[in-house]
């Protein structure tokens, strides 16, 4: 008779883990360890073992990013339409509600002048909670402002992406943001703006296909997932299996399509040191 | 037409195509020395009659029914308008980077007395074309063949005219690797300020991110069975539905707002072209007349505008673009989060 080995946490009786308060430890995905909850989102929303980046809402990003107290937020005032009575399984109005009541955001953004390192900029960051940070009509809006008012004052501009795409519920309007704030971007280079576009895990879809690569600067959080499509598109289109770390952050700088893989801890530095180099 | 391609809701055309097809064959000959009472229907009432059917099937076709008429593959594709109303097509090959992408075809030629750039996608006529058009999903050297080209109608001011048909950017290891996503980007953000005019057409298939690379124009139609969307109903069915079948893929194509006439309420499109009854597949020659001519007429309405106004035109048609409500603002409390901007290092 051999010993049973030492027990993991999915395999722990369910009576045993609900001993465990919830929430107050949790597993990390990459190295499997249990963390302390308030040590990782003191480290940042990393595990302080392995540095796995843990995926961050809009409000905690913009806390991270600005200096304490300088962010003052603008364009907060729109709110999703359905223009086209959108229904599948669900209707997207009570999507929008649920989603609305999960959050208590109205979309999936946040935008709004702050200092890094006592620099001005302006910053839009999306949010992954709202509907995958999917982009409709308010996201593009809210981006497309912040270009333009980037563009006015001759702040630099940066944008932290994550999301799933474009927002299927809003369609061809949906679709058409990319060329809204690709256009947004045109003028803002025309001006001689300067963007830092900040990939995070995961960028897809019309919104990697948009703005998010229009970056003077781009830069991505380690091992974040960026792509067009979407790995199981791509595995369901060429019928074999995808290559270790394929779309990640460190394959796109491979590929050359991406500046510099920045980890969380080096982010305002490393913006701060941009807009030194290639601000106004 | 023996081997033509017919969608099924087209099945009830198939005994009167039958009928005709047997008139047209009977010589008058024949007529004088047949000898049987049964009077046979005349060619002529046949035609309407066809006609009359044809028209009642166009005229309430579902948008799920409009993406078929919209892939059928008898449906003229670039290449085929090319050489229908292009004169003197000069095709120009390749980004001068990666490679030449037959998924995107350019060059220069004439439309009408109008010296222009066509850009366009191809799907590939036959199954070997078809292999390497990847059915007109482009990678990306296709995305930056074409902004390379447009670059040089830009530098001689010569108008650009794109023809959208594709499913969708290719998704593939290699687009991946080479920047799908970048190139589709930087083309829309260089379409939105090129100092020349462009005018994009949905021909058959508008898929997203894909279509909208070489679409980003002064003014956009679409071909009046083509469809134009965020995602196919088949994509859209998979993920919102959990499965694709015929009857999500026609609520999904409902939903979408996807068709003609639901882009132009949109705001999304200016103008629906015609197409002949029954679809551009029954009659590709009146099909590509109709183009023509649309290309034509606005081709020379852009031309008055200066180039200035025409690009803050550009902007502003896209800018507009978009729903959302506003909130009436609520006056509250400064929360600790927001004070007064001021420097701290
Ligand atoms: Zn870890």
């Amino acid at each position: 008779m051999t010993r049973a080995p030492a027990r993991t946490w999915t395999q722990l009786k369910p009576a045993r883990r609900a001993a465990i308060p919830e929430g107050l430890w949790l597993r990390c995905p990459q190295c499997a360890k249990m963390i302390y909850r308030r040590r990782m989102e003191a480290n940042l929303h990393v595990c302080p073992e392995c540095e796995h980046h843990f995926r961050i809402g809009a409000v905690e990003r913009v806390q991270q990013l600005a200096d304490s107290g300088t962010f003052v937020r603008m364009f907060d005032d729109l709110k999703p339409g359905d223009p086209l009575k959108f229904t599948d399984l669900k209707s997207y109005r009570k999507r929008i509600v649920s989603e609305q009541a999960k959050t208590g955001q109205l979309d999936a953004i946040q935008a709004g002048e702050l200092f890094i390192k006592g620099r001005q900029a302006m910053v839009s960051c999306l949010d992954l909670r709202f509907m995958m940070g999917s982009m409709g009509s308010v996201v593009g809006e809210t981006i497309t402002r912040s270009i333009e008012h980037a563009t006015a004052r001759d702040l630099p501009l940066i944008i932290v992406s994550c999301s799933g795409g474009a927002r299927m519920q809003e369609s061809g309007l949906s679709l058409m943001q990319m060329a809204k704030t690709s256009a947004a971007l045109a003028r803002h280079d025309n001006a001689g703006g300067l963007f830092i576009s900040v990939l995070t895990d995961p960028t897809t879809g019309g919104v990697t296909a948009s703005f998010a690569m229009l970056g003077d600067v781009i830069i991505a959080e380690p091992k974040a997932l960026i792509g067009f499509a979407g790995p199981r598109v791509i595995q369901q289109t060429i019928r074999q299996e995808l290559p270790e770390g394929f779309q990640r952050s460190e394959f796109l700088m491979n590929a050359g399509l991406v500046d510099r893989v920045v980890s969380r801890h080096d982010l305002r530095s490393e913006i701060a040191r941009f807009i030194d180099y290639a601000g106004k | 037409m023996t081997s033509f391609y017919r969608l099924e809701f087209e099945k009830p055309l198939e005994v009167l195509d039958q009928q005709i097809a047997e008139a047209q064959s009977l010589t008058a000959a024949d007529l004088l020395t047949r000898d049987d009472a049964k009077p046979t229907p005349s060619l002529t009432s046949l035609r309407k009659k066809h006609k009359a059917l044809l028209k009642k099937i166009y005229g309430k076709l579902t948008p799920w029914e409009t993406v078929r008429v919209a892939r059928h593959p008898g449906r003229p594709q670039t290449r085929d308008y090319i050489e229908a109303f292009c004169r003197d097509f000069c095709e120009l090959h390749g980004d001068r980077a990666f490679g030449d992408d037959p998924a995107i075809v350019t060059g220069f030629g004439r439309i009408g007395s109008i010296k222009c750039l066509i850009i366009g996608h191809h799907k590939g006529r036959d199954t070997q074309e078809k292999i390497a058009c990847h059915f007109g999903c482009a990678h990306p050297e296709g995305y930056r063949k074409a902004l390379a080209k447009m670059k040089l109608a830009e530098k001689f001011q010569v108008p650009i005219v794109t023809l959208v048909d594709t499913p969708g950017a290719y998704p593939g290891l290699g687009a991946e690797q080479r920047g799908q996503a970048e190139a589709i980007a930087i083309n829309m953000m260089e379409m939105s300020r090129l100092k020349t005019p462009i005018l994009s057409i949905v021909i058959g298939e508008g898929g997203s991110g894909g279509a909208l690379g070489i679409a980003v124009a002064d003014r956009v139609a679409m071909m009046e069975y083509s469809w134009y969307s965020v995602i196919s109903p088949e994509g859209c069915a998979a993920i919102l539905w959990k499965q694709a079948n015929e009857q999500t893929n026609e609520l999904a194509a409902q939903a979408l707002n996807m068709t003609s006439q639901d882009n132009l309420k949109l705001g999304i499109i200016d103008e629906i072209i015609r197409e002949p009854l029954g679809g551009a597949h029954r009659d590709p020659a009146g099909a590509s007349d109709l183009l023509e001519a649309w290309i034509v007429k606005t081709l020379r309405e852009l031309k008055a505008f200066p180039i200035d106004d025409l690009i803050n035109n550009r902007y502003e048609r896209f800018r507009k673009l978009g729903s959302y409500e506003t909130v009436p603002l609520i006056v509250e409390v400064p929360s600790q989060e927001s004070p007064s901007p001021k420097a701290s290092s």
